[in-house]
């Protein structure tokens, strides 16, 4: 039995029944409406702000780039100004492809040992498809939320919402992004437990914001399409929050604490967990350095001096053996004196 | 050393399912054929490093310092202050798996402690227990919970982990390539060697050269005197094949450049063959042009055993390429075949030693043309130069003197994801070279596999991991040789030439090893030379021998 995704489950199915059953108690809609939400999304700032702030105050002593493309040298030879950049301009390529498109993940493939002894790499999509389907209907989806937090709804949301729904089947009309959302985390979920080397490698806090997601992904579906919450109502409360007047709506329904609350807690959980390489992926100094190394010295703040073995001590240890073979030396061997031969180590 | 089993065996062996319990479950397992000697205590001593004795990692008692833990947490903590690189790789990593089968440790042995994401994982577990709010708030509900979120203490066993995992990593950035945050190995390896030598974990093939080099100027320790008699020795060797007595320069005082490269390459086949092609087109250049390039026996080492112990001795090897550039007074440096060297060079030198203000922007004075990707370091990779030598028509050259070679070429790690070394060593051997073969797409250039025996792990009583590292890349010849009987596999990094010839003739004893200087020099028409009959390894060129019988 793998504890650690049962450890995550119970996680969240008990913070589904804390909100469930706690927005039902008296005062429990202020608690889960207003003063957890708040209280979150201030850990959630300040949180995120702190672990930058924190990861910036370490310096990048050296200039490490992983480079994955020919380096600009003679200049008959195309250099690869993406994967190996030498600007400013390559490196925020980079960096965009990277962000927004998985490109290092895009080049992933799965090794396998075929015929007792033939090894395959084959280009393995899947991975990348499914992240990227993940991150980008996440997006998309806490794109459409704006129409709750905004009076009046800004055009791109509208228009955002209608793509999304182009399909036009059922009322409400099926919203693509979020059922792509789900299946996508399903998708990431599954490989987990069903790859013996993911599974080996999985952590509890691996599964534990596949669960959330999923519990706030399948909260809103049931909501829109299920339970029909009443929008009108919740768009009220939501504006309520976001103009600082907060007040509670009666009658939108449990369901919808769930919902935010499980994303309360994403946020708050945000800044101290591996979700950081939202931010971090900024910062990874193999990916958002220049290679110009041997062309723009790089300075390390800490940089300190060292001992160092100088050619003197080295000449005063090999000075008979280098003239013996005529090697050149500085000091010729009659100059040496046995109070030399002893000369302190000098330091540099 | 343990007997390895044959290949077909070896290979039948291989198992890629991890246990189904997760891997803090796994205890850790040292094993002959594996780990490497620990390092003897004269080579601690000779450069000051800490807690010198005799020991083994087999033994119970490791004969640590009393405090072994609070140094080895004061010390994560300052390099965290002083890395951004690892403090980010520490808290960012998602598990996401796409590097599990991007290490060629991992592919070889099957051993899911060698997938990447685990080897950074066996700090990121202390990380999370000393370091991070998460890890002492939980730390409170106990050892499941602290498990739970992937922290542990450290503790003995998990130190012995530390050892046996971060020495078999070749610290090759292969996995990082295909990191969607370029979380890199190499760096999490390099922070957890430097780790494991505060408290004297060392072993003895990273620890003696690092000594030797640091008193004889070079890794295998060889001494002025005897650095020149194998210099002499090759001069015969080369006036064997082609009639003409090089005359190498050594510390010559204000000659045009100076040149460095491992040390590995003059004492040991086949290196010594690309050896001897340094001092042909050296000789040729000489001749032809009036450059004078000189040796240095002081600079001997181009390598840098340091960088896989800390980056300060890295930085106190280093210190004598620009400290002899300067002494001799030449306008630049050029630097021979050789993979993490050249990372060494590229992205570290100028930053530790610099600025190299007493050098001139390098200029091929033949050529004329700015090496303008130099000219703070003021260091040329010699494929830079020679290619560079090869556009303008400068050399002479007969690449039919190779039409007995099918070759391939391999990427070496570091210059390839350290630096983007990738076009010219190809444009030097297609010049020099009738018949060249790639091997497949997936694993060269920057996707390019370790020879396996990289970041000081290329010892005899590791015998085992050396061949499971070297499996993947082997395996990729393999196929070229299968496919268009390539019979030489060339590379520019010397501790490829050190690794190769026993990893071939284990896993593909039809194919040879050789740098591409050697390949050169084989083509390189030395001015008055004799008709060569054969090539720098006194082996008969065909149909050249036998044109002198008719």
């Amino acid at each position: 039995m793998n504890i650690s995704y049962m450890y995550s489950l119970i996680a969240v199915i008990v913070l589904f029944l804390l909100a469930y059953v706690g927005a039902m108690l008296p005062g429990g809609e202020v608690f889960f409406g207003i003063i957890i939400p708040y209280l979150a999304l201030i850990i959630f700032i300040l949180g995120f702000i702190n672990r930058i702030i924190d990861w910036a105050r370490s310096p990048v002593p050296f200039r490490i780039p992983t480079t994955c493309g020919q380096e600009k040298s003679l200049p008959w030879i195309k250099p690869n100004s993406i994967d190996n950049p030498t600007t400013t301009g390559g490196v925020i390529i980079r960096m965009f492809l990277e962000v927004v498109f998985f490109r290092s993940l895009f080049r992933n493939t799965k090794m396998a040992l075929k015929e007792g002894d033939k090894l395959s790499y084959e280009w393995e999509k899947w991975l990348w498809l499914f992240s990227l389907a993940f991150h980008w209907t996440f997006f998309v989806v806490l794109f459409r939320h704006l129409r709750f937090f905004t009076e009046p709804v800004p055009a791109l949301v509208e228009v955002v919402a209608k793509l999304d729904g182009f399909l036009q089947i059922g009322l409400p009309e099926l919203r693509i992004s979020g059922v792509v959302l789900l299946g996508a985390l399903i998708f990431l979920f599954l490989r987990r437990i069903y790859i013996p080397q993911m599974r080996f490698i999985s952590l509890a806090s691996d599964y534990f914001p596949l669960f959330l997601i999923i519990g706030i992904a399948f909260t809103g579906i049931l909501m829109r399409y299920f339970t029909k919450v009443d929008i009108v109502g919740v768009k009220e409360f939501t504006m309520s929050l976001a103009t600082f007047k907060p007040h509670i709506t009666q009658g939108i329904g449990s369901i919808f604490y769930v919902h935010l609350f499980f994303v309360s807690v994403l946020l708050a959980y945000f800044p101290f967990s591996k979700l950081m390489h939202l931010g971090g992926i900024f910062m990874s100094p193999t990916r958002n350095m220049v290679n110009n190394n041997r062309f723009k010295r790089h300075i390390n703040p800490w940089n300190y001096p060292v001992e160092v073995h100088t050619y003197e001590q080295y000449e005063d240890e090999f000075r008979e053996k280098m003239v013996g073979v005529g090697l050149p030396v500085v000091k010729p061997l009659a100059a040496k004196t046995p109070e030399e031969a002893k000369e302190p180590e000098e330091k540099e | 050393m343990k007997e390895l089993p044959n290949p077909d065996e070896f290979l039948s062996k291989i198992d890629h399912k991890p246990s189904p319990t997760g891997w803090m479950d796994t205890p850790v397992e040292i094993r002959r054929g594996i780990a490497c000697h620990a390092a003897k205590p004269d080579r601690l001593e000779y450069v000051g490093f800490p807690n010198p004795r005799d020991w083994s990692c087999f033994d119970e008692d490791w004969q640590l310092p009393e405090n072994w833990q609070e140094i080895l947490h004061k010390g994560f903590k300052e390099r965290l202050d002083r890395f951004r690189s690892v403090k980010i790789f520490m808290d960012i990593c998602v598990r996401c798996g796409a590097c599990a089968d991007k290490c060629h440790f991992f592919i070889g042995s099957g051993d899911p402690k060698n997938m990447p994401v685990v080897r950074a994982e066996l700090l990121r577990s202390v990380y999370r227990n000393d370091f991070t709010t998460a890890g002492k708030i939980l730390g409170l509900f106990g050892k499941k919970a602290k498990k739970a979120y992937g922290a542990r203490e450290l503790t003995l066993d998990v130190l012995k982990e530390w050892w046996y995992y971060f020495f078999q990593c070749t610290e090759c950035r292969r996995c990082s390539v295909f990191c969607p945050y370029g979380i890199d190995t190499a760096e999490i390896t390099i922070f957890g060697r430097e780790l494991l030598n505060l408290i004297g974990l060392n072993i003895d093939w990273v620890a003696a050269p690092v000594a030797f080099c640091y008193r004889t100027g070079n890794h295998l320790g060889i001494q002025p005197h005897a650095y020149k008699d194998m210099m002499d020795f090759f001069t015969d060797e080369i006036e064997e094949v082609c009639g003409i007595r090089v005359k190498p320069h050594f510390m010559k005082k204000k000659a045009d450049i100076l040149f460095i490269t491992p040390s590995g390459d003059v004492f040991a086949d086949p290196g010594t063959f690309t050896c001897m092609g340094y001092m042909m087109l050296f000789h040729f250049l000489q001749e032809k042009y009036g450059l004078e390039i000189t040796w240095s026996t002081y600079a001997s080492e181009g390598g840098n055993f340091g960088f896989f112990t800390s980056h300060e001795m890295m930085k106190r090897l280093n210190a004598k390429m620009y400290a002899e550039a300067k002494r001799l007074g030449v306008k630049w440096i050029l630097g021979g075949e050789c993979g993490h060297m050249w990372r060494v060079v590229h992205q570290y030198m100028d930053t530790m030693n610099g600025p190299a203000d007493f050098l001139e922007e390098p200029v091929n004075p033949i050529t004329g043309t700015k090496f303008e990707n130099a000219r703070s370091t003021k260091m040329v990779h010699i494929c830079e130069f020679v290619a560079d030598l090869i556009k303008h028509g400068k050399l002479d050259l007969d690449p039919s003197r190779n039409d007995h070679l099918k070759v391939t070429f391999h990427d070496s790690c570091n210059p390839a994801r350290g630096m983007g070394l990738l076009e010219e060593p190809r444009y030097v051997i297609k010049n020099v070279c009738n018949h060249f073969y790639e091997m497949p797409a997936n694993t060269i250039r920057e996707q390019t596999f370790c020879c396996g025996s990289g970041a000081g792990l290329n010892a005899g009583e590791n015998m085992e991991l050396r061949m499971q590292g070297a499996l993947p890349r082997l395996n990729a010849v393999k196929y070229v040789h299968e496919k268009h009987g390539v019979n030489m596999l060339s590379c520019v990094c010397a501790i490829d030439r050190a690794a190769f010839p026993t990893a071939l003739e284990y896993w593909l004893p039809e194919v040879d090893n050789c740098g591409v200087h050697e390949l050169v020099a084989n083509a390189l028409i030395l001015p008055g030379e004799k008709k060569r009959t054969v090539d720098l390894r006194n082996e008969p060129l065909p149909g050249m021998e036998d044109e002198d019988d008719e």
